[in-house]
């Protein structure tokens, strides 16, 4: 039975139940972390230096020019191939998901293509577009786009048939008619798209400045292994990780938005189905 | 308003060809309440979607407005059976009723007011700012007659709205849409399979055979014309319509379909008060 709940809840206090939610997520990470300081904090192995060390590389590495020349420019060319994928992906996915036709000539071929690993791409791109920044964030598009494109593709034919003739009836067509259904329709498999494309453009902003590249958070890194400065090379990959964190982290906080209509739908099928 | 003429649907797919609607002529004028009744899979919303133009008939003419339909009439609205999936999910009560305005290009302060009008006249005042997956089924038909009504239209369509509300509701709903329909003067073609909701809401009933459908009675509601739960459905006449309509879809759902000749001249009960 659905519940009459109309406009917004009230805003809860702070409660036992919600420190015991944020122990719960931090809590692990905290442990291993406790860990592995205390695990490592005597040992003499060139590569594997005890935590200690690793961040104080951390302070004295990245905070400075390093942030300037390196970080910033590698975020930058991330952000600029992610969003020439999203941007190339839906609409090539919504012009494929619309019409039967394009769909079964065209989907062989972008499995074929879809099941090349980027990385294995990049030489070619080299050929193509040089050795600058173009060629980066050609890799990084060329790898996003793929979930962003077949997930748009599904989102697209997954439309409400009863929502898509409710629109014909009333005239709602053309430009109306893909912003207000088809596109909003399909933003949950978009979104789905694009999370996964996220963790694909982190890992080929890295490859991409490894083969050849002057400047970088994936190149420095690089450098640091091939230059045996372990501390430092630790606190690049610690970097990535949270970097990888805190990417994660905005998607989620602008998801909820985008999609609070999608999670009210779930969570009252789920109340339903009880 | 409406005039259907040798309407005939036959479905062809995956080696199976099954002639749905064989032969359906009937007109409505303009501002009349029909009802479309018959076994079930007589072709009642096959019969619905060709006059609002989502479904191109195999042969036969249909008309809105004396042009023939190729495609949904503009000033035509359809309500359809399945309210949770004909409403949008990611916009609020209030933006799902104005949808349609803004297509029309109507200026924002117009669409307000026939919005609140249109939520006001089914009851919702106050849930502009509910989604509707918050709300009950009831209210969520609601939600799509208010859009309906908001969208001002000539003729109104309706597809066996009320058949998946309980019955406590569905009384309501029915009081709601004859109260719509009087207020409003729009011509509505209301298709079910419930008898007794034909007979309480139309002026009209039409009576379907079984597949291949064809027309086996045009009935003349000889009730007052302000209906009520309780006194119209304790009606002598109210008893004696019912059971004829009752008996004519027996004797179609037993197979006795009328040859198509015969169905051609309607059967028409002109004993109106």
């Amino acid at each position: 039975m659905k519940r009459v709940g109309i406009g917004r809840a009230p805003k809860a206090p702070v409660t036992p139940r919600a420190l015991q939610r944020v122990g719960a997520v931090l809590g692990l990470p905290v442990g291993l972390v406790t860990v592995w300081w205390f695990a490592s904090a005597g040992s003499t192995d060139f590569y594997f230096p005890p935590l200690s060390r690793i961040l104080a590389a951390f302070r004295d590495t990245w905070f400075g020019a390093r942030l300037r020349d390196d970080v910033l420019p590698s975020l930058a060319r991330l952000g600029t191939g992610y969003a020439i994928a999203l941007v190339v992906g839906i609409a090539v996915g919504v012009a494929i998901g619309s019409s039967r036709s394009l769909r079964a000539l065209v989907e062989p071929v972008l499995e074929f293509l879809r099941a090349i690993p980027p990385p294995v791409l990049v030489p070619i791109v080299i050929l193509v577009a040089g050795i600058g920044d173009t060629m980066k964030v050609l890799v990084i598009a060329s790898g996003c786009v793929w979930p962003i494109l077949l997930n748009t593709v599904e989102g697209v034919r997954s439309v409400d048939e009863v929502l898509a003739d409710t629109c014909r009836a009333y005239g709602i067509r053309g430009a109306a008619r893909l912003r207000h259904l088809v596109l909003r329709a399909a933003s949950p498999r978009i979104v789905t798209g694009a999370r996964q494309a996220l963790s694909i453009a982190i890992i080929l902003m890295v490859i991409s400045e490894m083969f050849a590249a002057s400047s970088g958070l994936g190149f420095t890194v690089v450098q640091f292994q091939r230059g045996f400065a372990i501390p430092e090379m630790w606190s690049g990959v610690l970097l990535l990780g949270l970097m990888g964190v805190a990417l994660s982290l905005a998607f989620r906080l602008f998801e909820s938005r985008v999609l609070r209509w999608y999670h009210g739908v779930r969570a009252t099928e789920r109340a339903d189905a009880r | 308003m409406i005039e259907i003429r040798g309407l005939r649907k036959v479905y062809d797919a995956h080696r199976r060809r099954v002639e749905a609607i064989a032969d359906l002529t009937f007109a409505l004028d303009a501002g009349e309440f029909v009802c479309v009744v018959g076994p079930s899979g007589c072709g009642k919303t096959t019969l619905l979607r060709c006059v609002a133009g989502l479904l191109p008939p195999t042969s036969g003419v249909v008309r809105v407005r004396g042009a023939p339909v190729t495609g949904p009439p503009p000033e035509l609205a359809v309500v359809f059976q399945e309210y949770g999936r004909s409403l949008f999910p990611w916009l609020r009560v209030g933006d799902n009723v104005e949808l349609p305005l803004r297509s029309q290009g109507l200026p924002r302060e117009q669409r307000r007011a026939l919005v609140d009008s249109a939520l006001t006249a089914v009851g919702l005042a106050d849930t502009h700012g509910a989604y509707p997956w918050q709300l009950s089924g009831g209210m969520q038909q609601r939600v799509a007659i208010a859009r309906a009504v908001a969208y001002q239209p000539k003729v109104l369509l309706m597809d066996e709205p009320f058949a998946a509300v309980d019955a406590q509701t569905r009384a309501d709903l029915e009081d709601l849409i004859r109260g719509v329909w009087q207020r409003l003067g729009v011509t509505l073609l209301f298709v079910t399979h419930d008898i007794d909701e034909a007979i309480y809401l139309g002026q009209r009933v039409i009576v379907l055979s079984a597949a291949p459908t064809v027309v086996v009675e045009d009935l003349a509601i000889n009730l007052p014309d302000t209906r009520d739960q309780l006194a119209t459905r304790a009606d002598p006449r109210f008893t004696e319509l019912r059971g004829r309509v009752y008996a004519q879809i027996q004797r179609a759902k037993a197979g006795a379909t009328l040859r198509p000749d015969r169905a051609r001249q309607p059967v028409r009960d002109s004993t109106r008060e």
